[in-house]
């Protein structure tokens, strides 16, 4: 069954929209994306759509009481609020530094989350 | 008081001003400083966690606090001092006077001030939506910041009114936190953010938009009980009785963004009324020599990249004027927006700019075509250039580049008007 299928493509802020030919589950043609990475993105969207997630974790002494954080790849979109509900129970020491792997291996997909910002302990001297 | 004196002076320490202050470093003045009124640089973007942040500018897509403390290390290791906790009471061709809680007041002479003070939220009066007065209405930054960076969810129930980006945005954050957002409703025929947004925010949570409907009233005494949304006509007019009664706790609004220039009036600079902020040129310099803006002080734009870009630009002039090198610029033309166009930026350019450089020029449209569009620039009477997209719609900004080779055609023009015509 030939299937003509509109998709906004969420790579980049472009927003192109795409018009897909789909047959039996099968990806047979694209138009109107701008670039390769459209193809890509109907591709997945029909096989195994995925988003980043971003989102919080609670900071103990820090000089902020949430640091966020973002998944080091997108994630399976039926897992991410699942994986935000867990998210929301996690709470991390201070200091956190940029880049710092604060969850390892989410719901066990593999994907780590990742702190967008340093959060500085709350120190006396800083009050 | 204090004094102080610097060769760039820049306010506000978010992108536009963090770009401002990076690009006059590198562009040979010899102290910069940044003033910001809030306790740590980045402006709006700490708040921002959410990822398509720097895809232009560093070909990488980042969360709104990665792009900020990029741009913080930059503007540092070019030397840049910040001075947070900063406010800027007075301004003017001179100087500023800021207030600061450990050194008191300071008045401030730079030879050149690159306003970068940013954008709010257009507010509930902007929107005269009537009805009782209970907690439980926010803008949608508000709640953002509430709930992103101070750990704090102000409700359970939400309806959101205004298919921001922001709002759009809020809409999917609240969802993953645990809250309902029960409807999104945008007055206009179409969405006003991006529509990406519309995919990855409002689509994949299956959260109901309605378009064409507006809040018509707020009920609750304490706190929002339920609001009433109407459907309304083409003159934004209630259309009787499609009125219907949603219960709900919070009402989050994302009704637009308004340039921040109380700052810029009181120095005396001249303001666009249609985009609320400086008429610049191509130098991003305004109508008070020595005092450039960028970013969304100037209009408001889609990207922190375009923000970006605009103040590498204003920073770069900005040095150069304080070095006294800001060269003959010999004649300008205005640049004026024509048939469906909203607003265009810079407003006025000087022709000869175009022999060193590329000059962009980003206008809005007033209404979408979703069709093949031409975008034409003209010369008094003769065509200039014609680019052709796709479709123009008013959430997304467009840029057409004038080049070296357009310079011939401008020569003695009196008027640039540009034009989004359906092709």
């Amino acid at each position: 069954m030939t299937e003509n299928r509109e998709f906004i493509c969420v790579t980049c802020p472009v927003g192109c929209t795409i018009e897909a030919i789909i047959e039996g589950g099968e990806l047979i043609a694209v138009k109107g994306n701008a670039c390769r990475r459209g193809q890509a993105f109907v591709q997945e969207e029909i096989t195994n759509p995925r988003r980043m997630l971003t989102t919080t974790v609670q900071v103990i002494g820090g000089s902020l009481p949430l640091v966020p954080v973002h998944s080091s790849e997108p994630l399976p979109k039926s897992l991410l609020r699942e994986a935000a509900a867990a998210l929301r129970h996690v709470r991390i020491p201070a200091p956190v530094s940029s880049g710092q792997v604060v969850v390892p291996n989410v719901l066990g997909t593999g994907v780590d989350m990742i702190a967008s910002r340093p959060v500085p302990s709350l120190s006396p001297a800083s009050l | 008081m204090k004094e102080l004196t610097c060769d760039v002076l820049v306010i506000g320490a978010g992108p536009a001003g963090l770009g401002a202050a990076y690009e006059a470093r590198r562009a040979g003045a010899g102290s910069v400083l940044i003033v910001e009124r809030n306790d740590e640089p980045g402006g709006i973007l700490p708040q921002c966690i959410h990822n398509g942040f720097g895809v232009r500018v560093f070909g990488t897509d980042l969360t709104g606090p990665e792009y900020a403390f990029r741009w913080i290390d930059r503007a540092r290791q070019e030397g840049v001092a910040i001075l947070d906790h900063t406010m800027v009471l007075e301004l003017g061709r001179g100087g500023a006077v800021v207030a600061n809680p450990y050194e008191g007041l300071i008045a401030i002479e730079p030879r050149a001030i690159v306003l970068c003070m940013g954008c709010r939220e257009g507010p509930r009066r902007g929107m005269a939506i009537r009805g009782a007065r209970p907690a439980g209405i926010y803008t949608a930054g508000t709640a953002q910041r509430l709930v992103n960076m101070e750990g704090y969810m102000p409700g359970n129930r939400f309806v959101i009114l205004g298919s921001g980006d922001i709002g759009m945005i809020m809409a999917r954050r609240l969802t993953l936190e645990g809250a309902e957002v029960i409807e999104m409703a945008e007055i206009l025929p179409y969405i006003s953010g991006l529509r990406r947004n519309l995919v990855q925010c409002i689509r994949d949570y299956d959260i109901p938009l309605n378009l064409c409907t507006t809040v018509t009233n707020v009920f609750g005494h304490e706190r929002v009980e339920a609001v009433e949304l109407s459907v309304v006509d083409e003159r934004w007019q209630p259309v009787p009785g499609s009125q219907r009664r949603v219960p709900c706790d919070t009402l989050l609004l994302s009704v637009g963004l308004i340039p921040e220039n109380e700052l810029s009036r009181a120095a005396g600079v001249a303001i666009d009324l249609v985009t609320g902020g400086p008429f610049v040129d191509e130098r991003y310099a305004t109508s008070v020599p020595g005092i450039f803006a960028a970013g969304n002080v100037v209009h408001v734009n889609d990207l922190v990249d375009d923000v970006t870009e605009s103040a590498l630009t204003a920073g770069r002039s900005a040095a150069l004027h304080a070095l006294g090198q800001d060269g003959a610029l010999g004649e300008q033309v205005p640049v004026a927006a024509g048939e469906n166009v909203r607003h265009v930026v810079p407003q006025r350019l000087h022709t000869a700019a175009l022999a060193q450089s590329d000059v962009p020029l980003h206008l809005r449209v007033r209404k979408p075509i979703e069709a093949a569009t031409r975008i034409e620039l003209w010369a008094d009477d003769h065509r200039v250039l014609t680019r052709r997209v796709r479709y123009v719609r008013p959430a997304e900004m467009v840029t057409v580049t004038l080049q070296p080779e357009h310079r011939a055609a401008l020569e003695g023009a009196h008027r640039l008007v540009i034009h989004a015509l359906e092709a």
